[in-house]
């Protein structure tokens, strides 16, 4: 009786251990983590019913009108699409292009360290110094672009003052400036196969094509899909390389979802449509990301 | 809300501990001027201001104009606002007063300081009878050119009186291989300049008037629309230079500065911005620009004398201490003025400080601002955010190729009628 008191009591005493470190460290992140994630979600929820430009508090209650003018709107039409075509070239482009550099990369061969830095460095660099830079690159009477365009003897082209072309040329800057992030987290990955499997694989005559489809792929797996996780994340919510580079101009070309929201929403003091978007992507980051999560399990 | 309110709370609690132990007070003025000497020279008077009043400090701030503008709704509603704020008077002002953010200054204004300044720019900061603002400067919107390439495709820019005349003119510089006209398209704003002037010589101030009361068609009425028809005439003519869509407006004063083109339809703080942003830091000397003003349009209302531009000053904010107030006085004397305006940062709009502009186009945008009967200040201040945005994308939209005049029209109506 006396001793299995003295267990209860002792188990009491081991869970209070974990409860006080619990308690001494959830608060301060559960307080941040309410205060500047989970209120200001709340709030925006609350302010897509209304019609408010952000002064007093919101009065003029208009139900789903903000939603309902969304859908009708070209520029948000137009920021979807581009969306998912930056989710498309990241996926079809970038990674591929990642995963070629990594395997390169990835042996201890001459060299390799320096490119590994140079191919990382864009991801580094702050998105608006990349934009920033990369609008210099683009400038059609200055730029490298232009440049080597006349050197070849062609018109030289103003590609972020060209409705066709604008979203492309920002293209090539995400390619560029992610996919460093991508192939280091391949690179790390590759590093940890062992290197046994390897030797194996080729003493049982399979080719350097057969080696990498049947061994590191589906090793490489759960980073690939942890890859795939983080280019999609990123390119919904692709904002700060844009706004240096074309503002999501011209004529709306190259608008995304957030600086759709920046631009129609905070620009213009339309806080209650705003959050109808901030909603809108809200919901698509959340469907993504928990969708996304039950797949990834089901492999790793 | 609550957020805003936590937030607040923290910050008046982090601040007021700071604050405690200095007893003296301090206004805080909040400005986006970008010419480092104009700035320097508000600082100079709130030195002397300072000199003369000990206990009182005055932080003269900076913050660009886009994060300004952006900012300053939350920045109005915390607890740490500035007390002088910066203003283009217009639909942001409106707003401002409907919120309660914004100190009535109607029982602190003397008759004598209120008949410093011209009715006109009184009345702009004036709602519901009550004056809620001193008004600074005043600017106007009109074709820059470049006397050079005038020269050289054998244009006379006196000659220019119509709209077909300026189409002409851009015909004519096209034929002699100069590019007719620079253009910030990808700030939206310098395009609509064209648009908004085309309409206000089509309409004149009555039509402008109706559309703001909701007579008739609005914004989508005869004039409106024409005035998107005659942009498009002038787009067809392919006037602007390579790449208009992605130069900014610093970027294509620059541009002009280094003589890529031969016209600029800007304000006269372009002046400002082309020699911060020509090659050579100073941009086209002056016995090689000239001005003119934007020219009538066939059977158009509007009169040739009737100006488009801004009327800028400056706000003293809810809970300000009575210290800012007088400041700004201190800040608007005819002497400090007159400097302003013989240095060049701007045309004041203060009585009797105009005749020591220096400059001849700023001299001469004076004169006609003060014989201006009607000054229209900018659509994109004027309608407030929501609606000024709209103007502002249809005009680029128009220059791009992406809209039809109707349309455009159509668009500002609407926006037009969802925010009122």
């Amino acid at each position: 009786m006396f001793a299995s008191l003295a267990a209860w009591h002792r188990r009491a005493w081991a869970m209070d251990g974990r409860f006080a470190v619990a308690l001494l460290f959830l608060p301060p992140a559960l307080f941040l983590f309410t205060l500047f994630v989970a209120l200001p979600m709340g709030e925006a929820a609350w302010y897509s019913f209304y019609n408010w430009n952000g002064y007093g508090t919101p009065e003029t209650f208009v139900g789903l009108k903000n939603y309902e003018l969304l859908l009708q709107n070209r520029p948000f039409r137009i920021a979807l699409v581009n969306n998912l075509l930056i989710i498309a070239v990241s996926l079809l482009i970038q990674l591929p292009l990642a995963l070629a550099m990594a395997v390169l990369l990835a042996d201890r061969i001459r060299g390799a360290v320096v490119f590994r830095m140079i191919f990382f460095v864009p991801f580094v660099l702050a998105e608006i110094a990349a934009g920033l830079i990369w609008r210099f690159v683009y400038d059609g009477d200055y730029g490298l672009v232009a440049k080597t365009a006349s050197a070849l003897g062609f018109e030289p082209p103003y590609l972020l003052a060209d409705r066709e072309l604008a979203m492309y040329a920002i293209l090539v800057v995400v390619v560029w400036k992610y996919f460093g992030f991508h192939m280091m987290l391949y690179i790390a990955s590759l590093q940890q196969i062992d290197p046994n499997l390897y030797e194996a694989a080729r003493i049982d005559g399979a080719t350097g094509r057969q080696i990498f489809t049947q061994v590191t792929l589906p090793l490489l797996g759960p980073t690939i899909r942890l890859s795939v996780f983080f280019a999609v994340l990123g390119s919904i919510q692709l904002f700060d390389l844009i706004m240096p580079l074309t503002k999501g101009g011209p004529s709306d070309s190259t608008q995304t979802l957030v600086t759709y929201l920046y631009s129609y929403g905070v620009t213009r003091m339309r806080i209650g449509f705003g959050s109808a978007v901030g909603v809108i992507l809200f919901t698509i980051c959340v469907v993504f990301a928990f969708g996304y999560s039950r797949i990834r399990t089901r492999y790793d | 809300m609550i957020l805003h309110r936590i937030v607040a709370a923290l910050l008046w609690f982090a601040t007021g501990i700071a604050a405690a132990d200095a007893a003296e007070v301090t206004v805080k003025m909040l400005h986006v001027e970008q010419n480092p000497q104009a700035s320097g020279f508000w600082k100079d008077i709130a030195r002397s201001f300072m000199a003369t009043h000990p206990g009182v400090k005055i932080e003269v701030q900076y913050l660009e104009n886009e994060a300004y503008k952006k900012k300053l709704t939350t920045l109005l509603q915390s607890q740490d606002r500035p007390h002088i704020i910066y203003s283009w008077g217009g639909g942001v002002l409106r707003e401002q007063v409907k919120a309660g953010v914004i100190e009535d200054l109607t029982p602190s204004m003397t008759a004598q300081w209120r008949e410093s300044f011209s009715p006109a720019a009184i009345q702009a900061y004036t709602l519901n009878g009550k004056v809620y603002g001193v008004p600074m400067l005043v600017s106007q919107v009109g074709f820059f050119y470049n006397k050079t390439l005038f020269a050289k495709a054998g244009v006379d820019a006196n000659a220019i009186k119509t709209w077909d005349d300026l189409l002409a003119a851009v015909k004519k510089l096209k034929a002699a291989g100069v590019t007719p006209i620079i253009v910030g398209g990808a700030d939206k704003w310098p395009l609509h300049f064209y648009w908004t002037h085309l309409a206000m010589r089509n309409g004149g101030k009555s039509a402008f008037d109706a559309a703001l009361r909701g007579e008739g068609e609005g914004f989508a009425a005869a004039p409106f629309v024409k005035a998107g028809e005659q942009l498009q005439q002038l787009v067809d003519l392919a006037p602007f230079q390579a790449g208009f869509l992605g130069a900014t407006f610093p970027q294509s004063s620059g541009q002009f500065g280094d003589g890529k083109g031969a016209m600029n339809l800007q304000g006269n703080f372009m002046l400002n911005s082309m020699r911060a942003n020509a090659a050579d830091k100073k941009g086209l000397p002056a016995d090689k620009l000239g001005w003119f003003p934007f020219p009538v349009t066939a059977g158009g209302k509007g009169d040739a004398s009737d100006t488009l531009g801004g009327l800028n000053g400056w706000l003293v904010t809810k809970g300000a201490p009575k210290e800012a107030l007088e400041f700004l006085k201190f800040f608007l004397k005819p002497e400090h003025q007159r400097e302003a305006a013989a240095r060049g940062f701007y045309i004041p709009v203060l009585r009797g400080t105009q005749d020591a502009i220096a400059d001849p186009i700023l001299r001469r945008i004076g004169e006609n601002l003060a014989r201006s009967k009607y000054h229209q200040i900018f659509y994109d201040q004027m309608l407030g955010p929501a609606v000024g945005a709209v103007v502002n994308d249809v005009s680029a939209d128009i220059a791009a190729k992406a809209m039809t005049p109707q349309e455009a029209a159509q668009a500002v109506q609407q926006a037009w009628e969802l925010a009122n």
